[in-house]
């Protein structure tokens, strides 16, 4: 494995309703992150980008974000239809190959503009869940109960209210071995870096439990070491208690927990989880991104400031 | 502020494709008031039947049937229906066992209010009047009489 850090980290942080186009929202926040990261647009060899076409309601909407980047020089890139937390895995992977030194990863969401608690139903399988329009606002509230249920928290709730919805970007810029010693006074090594999913249909799973999240972050390495600060992709508290739970931080006292923006807040945590290494705040930090119903699918990053 | 060039969009998946042996088997079912259930090598019986163990993920093929009526494992009520959901007035989701399964189903609950849903409770499905090997076809579960 070749050692890849976090370098450098923008973003909007969520806002309430944008309205300029994805591009636009996205352009100062990839200028800021390459910006920020010393490296000359030029020397970045590889991108990869997080974001969702049915958000944007067109197909192949992600290919005019890269206006963002740039049209020269032309680039070598990649898109994952998820959180930018998983263009983030899929650019760590790319260094990985050994060619390439430099990589941005950025997502945007713009959730406004569309009623999430239909479009979220598409995510659902199309033969038994889908049709049904089961929103995904319902699922937590049966995640909610289950969790409730299992003795976990105190309270049961009847119903479990979606967030609200918001708009968002962010990027990062990920560097390889020296190089990333040469920009970054306090680089954040990414020492394990682990996704997994549990079964799609939430009828075979218990709710009560995620151990997609407790494999992942046990594959990411979380109990290698004391944790100083762990960033949670959690839409709601019961989201919290249960990740809390699966990855073994549930007495971590410093946890920043929230979901929004849609498509960017995994990567948002993780770069929150950089930048505290960044700024000399934390040694060792956990980031974390959640995809599909009732944490489904989860994503561990485990950062380390010391080379 | 709204611009002149807002445009409202509606997206549907609007495919047309064969749902295989065992998906199909367990929708086709539905249509003649049958639930089928998928068996796994270990004997873990899965309704709605799924194609493969999410366990093991070895492909599944052995189909029984269960039901028609199961328990409540989980819920969550519903106030205010959203425009596309099966039914006009609040009710609960609800992940129904059905008898004879190890899995739960995901449907919705008819039930005067939150207090008449308990975690438990028995149910049995609602068929709907005119049925075409959908999921739909169940109109929802009810509580069971008696």
């Amino acid at each position: 494995m070749r050692d890849v850090a976090i370098v450098s980290f923008a973003t909007t942080g969520p806002l309430p309703a944008v309205d300029d186009t994805e591009t636009q929202m996205l352009f100062p926040v990839i200028s800021e992150a390459i910006e920020r990261s010393g490296i000359p647009r030029a020397d970045i060899g590889f991108t990869c980008s997080g974001s969702a076409d049915y958000l944007a309601g067109t197909p192949f909407a992600f290919v005019g974000n890269l206006e963002a980047v740039g049209a020269w020089p032309p680039i070598s890139e990649s898109h994952v239809d998820m959180d930018g937390a998983w263009a983030m895995y899929e650019a760590w992977v790319r260094l990985q190959h050994g060619d390439v030194d430099v990589a941005l990863a950025f997502s945007s969401g713009i959730s406004s503009r569309s009623d999430l608690r239909e479009v979220l139903c598409l995510q659902n399988d199309p033969y038994y869940l889908m049709p049904l329009w089961a929103d995904h606002g319902s699922l937590a509230g049966l995640q909610a109960r289950a969790v409730a249920e299992a003795g976990l928290v105190d309270e049961v709730v009847d119903t479990v209210a979606a967030p609200p919805a918001s708009d968002g970007a962010a990027a990062v810029i990920m560097v390889a071995g020296d190089r990333a010693r040469e920009v970054c006074e306090r680089p954040a090594w990414i020492r394990g870096i682990e996704h997994r999913s549990d079964p799609h249909y939430i009828g075979v799973r218990d709710l009560a439990d995620v151990p997609s999240a407790q494999v992942a972050a046990a594959a990411a390495g979380v109990g290698g070491g004391p944790i100083d600060l762990a960033e949670l992709s959690a839409a709601h508290p019961h989201e919290e208690v249960l990740l809390r739970r699966a990855m073994g931080l549930a007495d971590l006292v410093e946890v920043n927990a929230g979901a929004d923006p849609l498509m960017v807040a995994g990567l948002a945590h993780i770069g929150a989880a950089a930048t505290a290494i960044h700024e000399g705040r934390a040694g060792r930090t956990l980031g974390h991104a959640a995809s599909g119903p009732c944490l489904q699918q989860n994503l561990v990053c485990v950062m380390e400031g010391t080379p | 502020m709204p611009s002149d060039t807002d445009t409202t969009f509606t997206m549907e998946l609007m495919y047309r494709r064969s749902l295989g042996p065992v998906v199909g088997a367990f929708l086709t079912g539905l249509r003649d008031q049958r639930l089928l259930a998928s068996r796994t090598a270990e004997g873990r019986v899965i309704c709605p039947a799924l194609e493969y163990d999410p366990d093991s993920g070895d492909a599944v093929d052995d189909l029984v049937e269960v039901g028609p009526g199961g328990v409540v494992t989980g819920w969550t009520w519903v106030p205010e229906p959203l425009r596309k959901h099966p039914s006009d007035r609040p009710f609960a989701w609800a992940l129904v066992q059905l008898d004879g399964a190890d899995t739960a189903l995901v449907h919705a609950l008819a039930a005067d209010g939150p207090d008449a849903v308990r975690t438990g409770m028995r149910v049995v499905p609602r068929w709907a009047d005119e049925r075409t090997g959908h999921i739909t076809d169940i109109a929802c579960f009810v509580p069971e009489e008696g």
